[in-house]
């Protein structure tokens, strides 16, 4: 799967109050949640992010709380992946969960926001168009390309569960 | 070849005969805990997948505590799906406003979490049962509803990192500043996806209640996991509940990615400064920082030991002009306890509020919101960027005793400076 788009640009140890504020929890729904998403510390994220655009942040991205809706919020506000240099446990867990792509990669610094960045998520390469630059990162372990294949954990789950029993 | 606590619960729910760090495993889980946030979600995709039962109706637990009592009518109706869905599922343990009580609290307090357990919940501080001697981690939503459906989890065994404290304790530092301390050394990714296991004679001396706080901000690390070995404490906390636990120990030659050992025989109390867990000082280090606002409480530091050292430097005083004092208990059970030593009447003499439990100020949710431009020093364990009300304002995280001293001159001081 390739993915193509404009990237924004953010710091080491945005935490999921960042992507999404715990006054918003009181919604599931990922286009509401996606309307505030950076809210506190981007204000105008929301509105400036277009369908297809890519996060680019440092280290630990997503590190706090367990919250689904922050990778949801991501996804509601149309970005299409995420790439940092590494990520918080939980959120890693969610977005391989809810198939949110996302790429680790210690070159993330490299990558400038507004830069226009491809991405292939077989091979796990980032090809920075506007640089003329690549970046190789490691593939995921087969394991959790299942369940992204599955298209999230239930499927995967539901599909080894008729697996069994045949 | 050895293996830490971790790595032999994780053994034991996998049904492996040897285990290493990196693998991915599938466990059974002993607990699958969710709160009025979280099981909406899991709850809703459990539901889209087509089963109509959940695995086990006595292994899931659901907490409505984060918005509870429900702030608004959203909160009412996400409380709601949680009440609905215990009914329909016959699930015992969902715990009503009246029974309910800040979830990593409630859970130890009841014993349905024993040492030797497995425990997935979909809240990050559910770490905090690793003072038990349980493998107990944050998951999300969908982890949940996937162990409604199977009673399982997919897990990436953790390397473990040793912690070992030597020493003793000064009076007014406690469980909560060792933690503090930690994350201050080590940063907030410091222990990422790692097992925390904290040991050395502090931790042995150290009482459940603080143990409890410690293991609660291993997640403020970035670990996995914070475990405590079990031993005599562990045993007689546990020792009134029906099922059986089981204790493990790490070996001798278990394999650890990394020890830090500190005599903490000097360490004052500790205060994270705004905005992040790891930003720490000593309280002397901060001269003249004037609070609004002193919240004692959470799963981090509201039990009836915490609620006991602010009371006792509270007593037959009033918190400084313009502060307010929010103090909120974890569980029913503490609020009682505190009703009946005469704990409650101290705080609402001393000019503060007594809450029912509820997690509302930790995360900015409701029961004492912050303005642009307040300052807050809590006993939570979070203090990111607007995380207790508006992004203007400023958290400084510490214990109970610095908590409650600062209500008292309205700056962040040190409790030895509050003459009795």
């Amino acid at each position: 799967m390739i993915i193509k788009g404009r990237v924004h640009k953010f710091s080491d140890d945005i935490n999921t109050d960042d992507i999404i504020a715990a006054k918003y929890l009181v919604s599931t729904d990922a286009g509401e949640l996606g309307a505030h998403c950076m809210e506190t510390i981007k204000p105008v994220f929301s509105k400036d992010v277009k369908p297809g655009d890519i996060i680019v942040a440092g280290n630990n991205f997503g590190c706090g709380s367990s919250r689904e809706h922050a990778p949801l919020a991501i996804k509601g506000c149309g970005v299409a992946a995420v790439i940092a240099k590494s990520f918080a446990a939980i959120f890693f867990r969610n977005a391989i969960n809810i198939g949110l792509p996302f790429l680790e990669s210690d070159d993330a610094d490299k990558i400038r926001h507004g830069d226009i960045v491809e991405i292939d998520l077989d091979t796990g390469l980032i090809n920075n168009l506007t640089q003329g630059k690549q970046y190789h990162t490691q593939a995921f372990p087969s394991f959790l390309q299942q369940i992204v294949e599955c298209g999230g954990l239930i499927n995967y789950i539901k599909k080894h569960k008729k697996d069994r029993s045949q | 070849m050895g293996y830490t606590i971790a790595e032999k619960i994780l053994m034991r729910h996998s049904g492996r005969k040897s285990i290493n760090p990196g693998e991915f495993i599938q466990a059974d889980v002993d607990v699958a805990l969710a709160n009025d946030i979280t099981a909406p979600l899991a709850i809703s995709e459990f539901k889209k997948s087509g089963f109509a039962k959940v695995f086990n109706k006595n292994k899931i637990v659901l907490v409505p505590d984060h918005f509870a009592p429900a702030k608004d009518l959203k909160s009412a109706n996400q409380c709601k799906v949680l009440a609905d869905f215990a009914k329909e599922q016959g699930i015992k343990n969902y715990f009503e406003v009246g029974c309910m009580g800040i979830e990593h609290a409630l859970l130890p307090e009841k014993g349905i979490v024993l040492p030797g357990d497995l425990v997935i919940g979909a809240d990050s501080h559910t770490c905090t049962y690793g003072a038990l001697g349980a493998y107990a981690t944050g998951m999300g939503s969908t982890d949940l509803a996937r162990a409604y459906i199977d009673g399982k989890c997919w897990l990436k065994v953790p390397a473990s990192v040793k912690f070992i404290f030597k020493g003793k304790l000064k009076k007014w530092v406690s469980g909560k500043d060792l933690i503090l301390y930690t994350i201050g050394k080590i940063g907030v990714d410091g222990a990422l996806y790692k097992a925390m296991e904290f040991c050395g004679p502090v931790i042995r001396r150290l009482d459940m209640d603080g143990r409890f706080s410690m293991c609660n901000m291993a997640i403020e690390a970035g670990a996995r996991a914070g475990l405590i070995e079990p031993d005599e404490k562990t045993r007689k906390y546990v020792s009134a509940f029906k099922r059986r636990p089981k204790f493990y120990r790490s070996d001798k030659d278990a394999r650890y990615e990394e020890v830090y050992e500190w005599d903490i025989s000097r360490l004052e109390p500790q205060v994270a400064c705004p905005h992040l867990p790891s930003n720490v000082k000593p309280v002397s280090g901060l001269k003249g920082v004037r609070i609004d606002q002193a919240v004692i409480g959470s799963c981090t530091n509201g039990r009836i030991s915490d609620l006991r050292i602010a009371a006792a430097l509270l007593k037959g005083k009033k918190v400084a002009k313009g502060v307010k004092l929010i103090v909120f208990p974890a569980t029913q059970k503490i609020y009682l306890q505190a009703v009946k030593e005469g704990l409650a009447e101290i705080f609402v003499k001393a000019g503060g509020i007594f809450s029912t439990p509820t997690c509302g100020p930790c995360l900015g949710g409701h029961m004492g919101i912050l303005a642009d431009g307040e300052t807050a020093i809590a006993t939570t364990n979070r203090n990111f960027l607007g995380r207790m009300g508006s992004p203007k304002s400023f958290v400084y995280l510490s214990n109970p005793a610095v908590a409650a001293a600062s209500a008292l001159t309205g700056r962040i001081t040190h409790p030895e400076k509050i003459k009795k």
